[in-house]
């Protein structure tokens, strides 16, 4: 390949492309390339760089959409680590919401996988449809479907008073609970992981268990010393997936509340939070603030969760 | 102490489709049985049966005596070794070889012990910190076969263990997995379709194909003497040379068969019908490039391999049948050359249309 390039660049490179020099010469060697490319170019740098630089610049500024933006330097950051007890309560609710919802989702995404790796007829078709609510999960329509639910007069109670006689709270309404039904949302979009668990149990060489099986291991010890240690790399993949999308959650809490985080603060997700300075009060620069700490955050816990990987995480090669 | 192993009618099933068909085979305590027989034969099947990873679908099989069809593979005192090694990737070699001690709750210094007893057995001491994939493929092999030595198991199963060895290895360890039987003293089966591997390890082989019994006997048996045209082609290397024949129709003796356009006669009469086409069977080593009363006629060589010790010609009969000729040592023959080829009848065979020997 380096011949190649050699070659190419000595003798059979044209003389007006020899002339442009190197840059130019490779730029239009790859124009074809780049032609192909710039959609996503274009959306990198106009979509995603672009804004996030921006709001690096804004997390400096106060500015509220009318005005110039006012440099206030640390200002913004410093009020949301040590005067606002908002943050406190978002981040509260939000490293709850994480805690639950992240193993339990898992948990039950790889009940549900093993279920289905027993190879049950039409695994196709069921497949399809617990991914469904993974597909929905996040959309407003689903969230408005659990609202209804969870509602006081909901199906959730109407089926505890028919099947229990229990005539149960009005579950979104009361803070002891609300947070609740969100972890509960959650899990039930549980069909992702649950696809990727599938996969890496398809991935076990069945004659581990059955060299297990021979050493008179039961299914509880095949499944705690064979399926979870060869599954920690899927598992481990699964947890800084979901737990970044779980800081990430807003659409479920915005429908439930209706953009309050109520009731009393009870489903302020931080990103719903970070939505309320920022499109409630206009503070742009305040908001852009918490979104870089958020940044901060799920960066930190990245970098932690692949070092601590390392003890745990068990790969083949 | 080694166990002996019956099997009764043995037949396995996949919903209608009948794979193994009412196998009945004894294998002696202590006894070194190889299955052997071309992929899809059934012998993979027949040991996972027998180590209870596969349902009986009819039949019994019995360990000392002892019906084991229901009995869970952990109960039935067998240890296997994987094709594959199937070793625990996230476990040291340690790990791999005491788990199923620690699995059956014995205590820690009893495990030690079985576990350093196997590495030395193995020399595989220095590994045992190991994790799998920081060792070589024969090493690998070793585990895997420390892992059924340190159960201490009444019969040990192989499941074409050296498969993915390089030739070298294989060979390595074939002689030690010999010596290793000798050194338990176990009943050990071992499934392979290298009829090599079958020939050198074995005190018993048993030829499959089709899920049934061809042939079951000690090696030299089965090469002196198959009892059908597979066991005959399939066991010896370079492969049994089969020449069209017919039965002379005006020799009342039956002794008397054509072959390559010779009439040969024979040492006992032929069990075959007037007419039945018939198949000379000569192994390749009793061919001899002379002329002789038992004559094939000539044959002209084709290709010649030059192997130091021995020398093989792929030839021709005059009628144009393919025969391979073993010589010993090297031979100045060359291709295009014509060649005698000659016999001695008492090493030669004959099969019916059907396949079975008539003579």
């Amino acid at each position: 390949m380096a011949l190649h390039s050699e070659i190419l660049s000595k003798e059979s490179r044209p003389a007006a492309l020899r002339s442009r020099g190197a840059f130019g010469g490779v730029l239009e060697r790859n124009a074809a390339g780049y032609v192909f490319l710039l959609p996503w170019l274009l959306g990198f740098f106009g979509l995603t760089l672009g804004p996030a630089l921006a709001s690096l610049y804004l997390s400096f500024t106060n500015y509220d959409l009318l005005q110039s933006p006012d440099w206030v330097g640390a200002a913004n950051y410093v009020r949301i680590l040590t005067d606002d007890p908002k943050f406190s309560a978002a981040m509260q609710v939000t490293f709850t919401y994480v805690i639950l919802s992240v193993p339990l989702k898992l948990a039950f995404a790889l009940a549900v996988a093993m279920a289905f790796n027993r190879g049950i007829k039409g695994l196709t078709l069921y497949r399809a449809i617990f991914y469904l609510p993974s597909l929905l999960g996040s959309s407003v329509a689903i969230a408005v479907l659990w609202r209804q639910l969870f509602a006081s007069d909901g199906l959730i109670n109407m089926a505890l008073w028919q099947l229990f006689g229990f005539e149960g709270p009005s579950w979104i309404s009361n803070p002891d609970y609300a947070l609740y039904t969100l972890v509960m949302l959650s899990i039930w979009q549980f069909g992702s992981p649950m696809i990727i668990f599938l996969a890496g149990l398809r991935q076990i060489p069945t004659d581990m268990y059955e060299a297990a099986q021979m050493d008179g291991a039961g299914k509880a010890r095949q499944f705690f010393k064979i399926t979870l240690p060869l599954l920690t790399p899927v598992i481990f993949f699964n947890g800084v997936i979901q737990t970044i999308e779980a800081f990430k959650a807003f659409t479920p809490a915005f429908i439930i509340s209706e953009g309050t985080g109520g009731p009393i603060n009870s489903t302020l997700f931080y990103t719903l939070y970070l939505y309320q300075e920022a499109f409630g009060f206009f503070r742009m620069g305040y908001a852009s603030a918490l979104a870089w700490i958020l940044v901060i955050i799920i960066s930190l816990f990245t970098a932690f969760s692949f070092l601590g990987a390392r003890y745990w995480v068990h790969y083949d090669d | 102490m080694a166990s002996g192993i019956t099997l009764e009618k043995i037949q396995k099933r996949y919903g209608a489709l009948p794979v193994i068909h009412g196998v009945d085979l004894k294998i002696e305590p202590g006894e070194f049985t190889v299955f052997v027989g071309p992929s899809g034969c059934g012998k993979s099947t027949l040991l996972r049966m027998i180590a209870g990873l596969e349902e009986i679908s009819g039949g019994e099989l019995r360990i000392d005596g002892e019906r084991v069809n229901e009995t869970a593979p952990s109960k039935r005192g067998i240890a296997m070794v994987f094709q594959s090694y199937a070793l625990y990737p996230h476990m040291s070699v340690y790990k791999n070889l005491s788990f199923g001690l620690e699995t059956a709750g014995m205590k820690k210094p009893e495990v030690d012990a079985r576990v350093k007893k196997a590495a030395d057995i193995l020399q595989i001491g220095p590994l045992l910190q190991r994790k799998p994939k920081a060792l070589s493929g024969g090493q690998r092999q070793r585990v895997a076969i420390g892992r059924a030595i340190v159960r201490e198991p009444r019969i040990f199963l192989f499941d074409e263990p050296l498969s993915n060895l390089d030739a070298e290895l294989r060979v390595q360890m074939r002689v030690e997995l010999s010596k290793l039987h000798q050194q338990l003293g176990s009943t050990m089966i071992y499934v392979t379709h290298d009829q090599v591997e079958a020939m050198t390890m074995a005190d018993k082989i048993v030829v499959l194909r089709d899920g049934r019994i061809m042939q079951a006997g000690r090696p030299l048996d089965l090469y002196n003497d198959p009892a059908n045209q597979f066991v005959a082609g399939f066991i010896g290397s370079p492969k049994m040379n089969f020449l069209s024949a017919k039965l002379d129709e005006t020799d009342a003796s039956h002794r008397t068969i054509e072959i390559a356009g010779q009439r040969i006669e024979l040492q006992k009469p032929l069990a075959a019908r007037e007419g039945e086409p018939l198949t000379f069977g000569l192994r390749p080593e009793h061919i001899q490039p002379q002329d002789n009363a038992l004559s094939l006629g000539s044959a002209s060589v084709q290709l010649v391999e030059h192997l130091g010790g021995s020398t093989v010609v792929y030839a021709s009969t005059q009628d144009g049948q393919p025969a391979t000729v073993l010589l010993e040592g090297q031979r100045p023959i060359r291709i295009g050359e014509t060649i005698p080829l000659s016999f001695h009848p008492s090493k030669s065979h004959v099969f019916g249309q059907d396949g079975r020997r008539v003579c």
